[in-house]
Formats: C-alpha cells, sequence, structure tokens
C-alpha cells in the first residue's frame, strides 16, 4: 500500500460519465508501470480523463504525489493545466498548425519559458527520444510511428509526475507496432512517476506493465502481476484474452462441479468452495476414440463446432460438458478427418489444470 | 418459347455513342445529362443571375472609364467604403469572434433567444436596422442622448455612423461562420492542451484560433465584402453626404439619376470587387460541398 504522501498516485473514487459509471480503488507506485486492461466501454478512457482532470470524480478522490488533486467530498479540484499530469492519447492530438519542435516546446511555453527557452527544452527532449531530424517536419508528414513518438516527447517534455498512455501503439501496424513497443518500454522504464498504460492488446500489457489492472463494466476485477493475470484470470474476458479456457465451479476435495455443467477431477489439495480451473488449449488432448487407458483423470466427449487457422496450429471450438478451446496441428486435423460436428474425445491431465479460489 | 416473350414491356436500346460509352466507363454512374423538367427551369435561372451583369459589361462607357472613375466623387465614395469596411471588418473581429465562441462553447440559459437575435440582423431588411440605429443612438436616442449631452458626441450622419451601421449588418456573417467551425472544430487539441497546462485563454490564443484561422479568414471576407456593398442602414443612419458619409453604393444609386454611365463604371468597380472577393474563397466554396 502506498500512503498518500509518497509520490505515487492513490485513487479511490468514483466517476460518471453519460449514464455510465466507473468505480476504481488502486494505487501504483513511482516508476512503476500499471497497465489498464479491458474490453472496450470498461471504463479505461474515463479513468484516464478523470485522472488527467478532463472529468471530475463523482465521489471519493485522486491523490498524486501526496497532494490531493480531486476530491469530491472537499469540492478540492485542480483544473487540467494545474495538474502536472502528461496524457498521450491515442490519436496522439499533435497540434497540426504547429511543427514538430514547437508541439513539443508547447508545454514549456505555457509554463512560461520564453519562445527561445522552450525551444531548446523542447530539443534535448527530441533528442532524447531520437527525433531531432524531425524537428522542422509538420506532424501532417509524420508516419504512425514518428506520430507516437513525438506525442511522448510533448508529454515528456511538460515533466509530469503521473503520466497517461491510451492505448499508445493501436493506430500503428503490426510492424512499426514491435519496434516502437521496444522503445516504449525502454522510455517508460526512465520515467520516474506513476505511469498508467491503457490498452486492450494483452500481450503490450504483460510486455509493457510491471502491475496490471483489469476493468470490466465499470469496475476493477482483476489486479496482479502480469505473470499472477495470465495464469489465474479472474474472468472469461481476461481468460480469452491470455488464450486460456475458464471454468467456474465449485470444488470438494479432487473434485470440482462446474456451473455450466460436467466436472473435473483435480489434484486434492483439500480445497472447499467456488474456484475457478484455467486450461491451456494445448493441454488437451483429442482423440477419436474413448482413451481406454491413460494416466489422465479427465475425459469426455465433445463435438467440432468450429475450425480456425492459427499460425501453425489449428484451434478447434468443441461443444461438450464442459466446453473448450483446443489446440492441435493440423497434421492431427487430417490424421482424424475432423470437420465440424465431427464426435471426438477429450482429454486433460488434472495437474494440467491451474485451480484457484474465486475472489469476486 | 423465347424468354424475351414472356417479358411483359420490350425495353429497346438506346444509342450509347462512344464518348459517352469512354466517360461512363472512366468515371462510372449512369446518364449525365439532367432530365429535361429540370434542365429548362435551371437555364432560367442562370440567364436571369447571369444576363443582367453581362448587360452591365456591354452596357460600360469604357471609352469614359478614366474620366468618370478620376471624378473625386467617384474616387471618395470608393476611399470612404473600402475604409469603413475594413473598420467595420475589424470591430467585428475583435468583438464578434469573442460571442461566437460564447455561442458556440457556452452553456449558459438564453443562449438559443441569444443566438438568434444576434443572428437577426441576417434577415432583417437593412433600412430597419438602420432605424433602430437612429432610434439607439441618434441625438434623442435613448442611448445617443447621453453620448450628445456627456460627451458632445454626435453620431449619426458621421463616418462613424457608417461603420456602425455596416458592422451591425455585416457582423452576423462573421459570427454565424466563426461559431459554426468552433462546433465542428476537434475539441481534443483543446484537451491535449490543456494537459500540456495551457490555461484557457492560452487554448484559445495558440490552438483555437489557428484551427479555425481558414473560417476565420473566410468569415472575415464575407462579413468585409456585406459591408462594402451596405446601402439601407448606412443611408437610414448616416445619410449621404459626399466624401463623409456616401459609400459606393449610395454613389451608384445617385449617379443612376444624373450621370448614369458614371453609375455603371462605379456599378463596374464594385463587381470587380466582388469577383475577387469570390477568387479568394474558391477554395471554400466554389469547389462545392459544405460551407464550413
Amino acid at each position: 500500500m502506498i500512503g498518500e504522501r509518497s509520490g505515487g498516485l492513490v485513487v479511490d473514487a468514483e466517476v460518471r460519465r453519460g449514464g455510465f459509471t466507473l468505480s476504481a480503488a488502486f494505487t501504483a507506485a513511482p516508476g512503476q508501470v500499471l497497465g489498464v486492461l479491458g474490453p472496450n466501454g470498461a471504463g479505461k478512457s474515463t479513468l484516464l480523463r478523470a485522472l488527467a482532470g478532463l472529468t471530475p470524480v463523482a465521489n471519493g478522490r485522486i491523490a498524486l504525489a501526496g497532494q490531493v488533486i480531486d476530491d469530491a467530498g472537499t469540492g478540492a479540484f485542480i483544473e487540467t493545466s494545474g495538474r502536472p499530469v502528461g496524457f498521450v492519447f491515442q490519436d496522439y492530438r499533435l497540434f497540426p498548425h504547429l511543427s514538430v519542435l514547437d508541439n513539443v516546446a508547447f508545454s514549456p511555453r505555457s509554463r512560461g519559458l520564453g519562445k527561445g527557452a522552450a525551444r531548446s527544452a523542447a530539443n534535448h527532449w527530441l533528442n532524447r527520444l531520437g527525433l531531432t531530424g524531425l524537428a522542422d517536419r509538420r506532424p501532417s508528414t509524420l508516419s504512425g510511428g514518428q506520430a507516437q513518438r513525438v506525442a511522448l516527447a510533448r508529454a515528456l517534455a511538460a515533466e509530469p509526475a503521473l503520466l497517461l498512455l491510451d492505448e499508445p501503439l493501436s493506430a500503428l501496424d503490426a510492424r512499426t507496432r514491435l519496434d516502437v513497443q521496444a522503445e516504449l518500454r525502454q522510455h517508460l522504464s526512465e520515467f520516474t512517476g506513476p505511469c498508467l498504460l491503457v490498452t486492450h492488446d494483452p500481450l503490450q500489457a504483460l510486455v509493457l506493465a510491471d502491475r496490471l489492472l483489469v476493468l470490466e463494466d465499470g469496475r476493477i476485477v482483476q489486479e496482479g502481476t502480469p505473470a499472477h493475470v495470465a495464469r489465474q484470470p479472474a474472468t472469461e474476458y481476461v481468460a480469452k484474452l491470455v488464450g486460456l479456457n475458464l471454468y467456474a465451479g465449485h470444488a470438494d476435495g479432487p473434485a470440482v462441479a462446474l456451473a455450466g455443467g460436467g466436472s473435473f477431477i483435480i489434484p486434492d489439495h483439500g480445497q472447499h468452495g467456488d474456484v475457478l480451473v484455467a486450461v491451456r488449449p494445448s493441454a488437451v488432448v483429442v482423440s477419436s476414440q474413448p482413451p481406454r487407458s491413460s494416466s489422465a483423470r479427465n475425459t469426455w466427449p465433445a463435438r467440432v463446432v468450429g475450425l480456425t487457422l492459427l499460425a501453425d496450429r489449428v484451434r478447434l471450438d468443441l461443444d461438450g460438458q464442459p466446453p473448450a478451446l483446443v489446440d492441435v496441428t493440423p497434421a492431427a486435423v487430417a490424421d482424424l478427418s475432423l470437420h465440424r460436428g465431427s464426435e471426438v474425445w477429450l482429454t486433460v491431465k488434472a495437474t494440467d489444470l491451474e485451480v484457484y479460489t474465486r475472489d469476486h | 418459347m423465347p424468354a424475351a416473350d414472356t417479358v411483359g414491356t420490350e425495353v429497346k436500346p438506346s444509342r450509347l455513342t462512344a464518348g459517352e460509352r469512354a466517360r461512363r466507363t472512366a468515371r462510372g454512374g449512369g446518364p449525365r445529362s439532367a432530365p429535361a423538367p429540370l434542365l429548362a427551369p435551371a437555364l432560367v435561372a442562370v440567364a436571369f443571375l447571369v444576363l443582367p451583369l453581362i448587360g452591365l459589361i456591354v452596357r460600360a462607357p469604357w471609352g469614359r472609364l478614366g474620366p468618370v472613375m478620376g471624378g473625386s466623387d467617384a474616387v471618395q465614395a470608393l476611399t470612404l467604403s473600402l475604409w469603413t469596411a475594413t473598420a467595420a471588418t475589424v470591430i467585428a473581429l475583435v468583438i464578434g469572434v469573442p460571442l461566437a465562441w460564447i455561442l458556440a462553447r457556452g452553456n449558459f440559459p438564453g443562449q438559443r433567444l441569444l443566438r438568434a437575435l444576434v443572428t437577426l440582423p441576417l434577415v432583417l431588411p437593412p433600412v430597419v436596422g438602420g432605424v433602430a440605429l437612429l432610434l439607439a443612438f441618434g441625438r434623442t436616442g435613448f442611448i445617443g442622448r447621453y453620448l450628445d449631452s456627456w460627451f458632445g458626441l454626435t453620431i449619426p450622419f458621421s463616418p462613424l455612423a457608417v461603420i456602425m451601421a455596416e458592422t451591425f449588418v455585416a457582423m452576423p456573417f462573421l459570427i454565424i461562420t466563426v461559431e459554426g467551425a468552433l462546433r465542428s472544430a476537434n475539441q481534443g487539441y483543446e484537451e491535449a492542451a490543456a494537459t500540456l497546462g495551457a490555461t484557457r485563454m492560452t487554448v484559445f490564443r495558440r490552438v483555437t484560433v489557428p484551427l479555425i484561422a481558414p473560417s476565420l479568414g473566410a468569415g472575415a471576407v464575407l462579413c468585409w465584402a456585406r459591408a462594402l456593398g451596405e446601402f439601407g442602414a448606412t443611408i437610414t443612419f448616416a445619410g449621404s453626404f459626399p466624401g463623409r458619409t456616401e459609400t459606393m453604393p449610395i454613389a451608384v444609386y445617385y449617379a443612376l439619376e444624373n450621370d448614369p454611365d458614371a453609375a455603371i463604371a462605379l456599378s463596374l468597380v464594385l463587381l470587380l470587387v466582388s469577383v475577387a472577393v469570390l477568387v479568394s474563397l474558391r477554395d471554400r466554396w466554389l469547389r462545392g460541398g459544405s460551407v464550413q
């Protein structure tokens, strides 16, 4: 837990926008990159807008670096222009009428520096991000990757205490994205304040974030390290993002009765109560006959309802008790002559089931 | 039985010329020519709008243009028109743009009523505007009375009255153009500027105004052109004293009685100015599409 007196961000607030309400309580330590993951409409952008002061909180408070910047209780509110918050917008929002240099110099100028001093401050940041050659260009002549870097330089030139990145790489093509992602990782590690990175790309979140916050329907459904979230997703949405099958059920020693029908045998750790079971699609074995004898403890019949080619694998969508997504090789599809409607048997070892208690 | 016989009405092929065939291949789409019921009225409209202007050019006393235009009255009227229209535009920019911002971005009771009032001069007969100005700022007007007794300032029938009449009639053109631009401008840039520490006034000065600059320019040109052609409100409120309040349109009107050739020559000058205005706006309007 981060105290309000440290350099971190402390949020415990409710934000309303239109008919939507976001309620979130979390902290972010200085130097930490907090990935905010969630589907469209989960409240990710609303959260960033509240932190930037573009939307005031309806209840609760936000404190940054030991200072309350918004408090619905006392009415305290620091306007956007007075907050030490840098915002890299999804669409960058580089001023089209200003050169790259003047875009980056915008904040130093707004904070009272003269034209010359502001430009030399801007040059420092352009230099640091390797953008010196672009100084005289207009934003309309930049590529997506360049515009993204300039937007980051412009936000950093304000020397913010908190950095907000809204889907920073979503406007880039796949190739550029990897390059920029690697660079962004380096720049974020040099940033000393807390940083919130909104994304709906799980890979980006795993690569860039120190900790993840998963938002769904205006509330936090999971919080933890990327490794933890990837192994033990708390909701269907997160499981889908990290590519796992997720089942809710009730554990009673070695048996789990699944909420959607069916059951699993699990290693007996004396677990009782509501649990989640995560299964990797590649951990499930598909066969055309019921396996006669095997060490696997879970076997059930299913029907193929869909096949999708994913690079070097085929993902099978299977209907059964329970349903499952399973990855097999294209060769296996041919050997078992799988097609829509095929009846198959699924097998998974008890030790391949990740069983954990449900928090929510 | 052949299939064609089973169709109720037989469609006879028309002839498509090679040129027309090539055009449709290149650009796509159907027939280019307008349907006849639209074409005839459209041609009448064109004739109605263009023929009088042609008449003006044909009837112009080309041989006497120099002497007529050199007459001190004409030069005086032109000079007065140019500088008063420019002054009216500057005033409209200084007070009209802030009003446009408030109408576009403000949120207060009576905003719709205010917008309606502000744009009223667009549809009000200018002569009514002149009468209204006279009642307000005339020597016995409810404001003019005090200006007269306290400051000894008499507005009617002065160049200041010309400027006021022109501003009254022309400023709404600037306001609605700028207001429309402010409404459709991407406010994301303004948010971005705020996150970079810009105060609201800095945002307006360094982001909003540069972004709407094209509309601001178009609105100013439109306002200036309207001010230049102002007649009704000006003659009512400012009168027609040569050299003092007699602007070009008023000079044209009086010249038509005494010296028709001079009237035509002066009209030609105004026509020229109008064409120049259109050319300066061509990128925005003559390409078709929306006015923004």
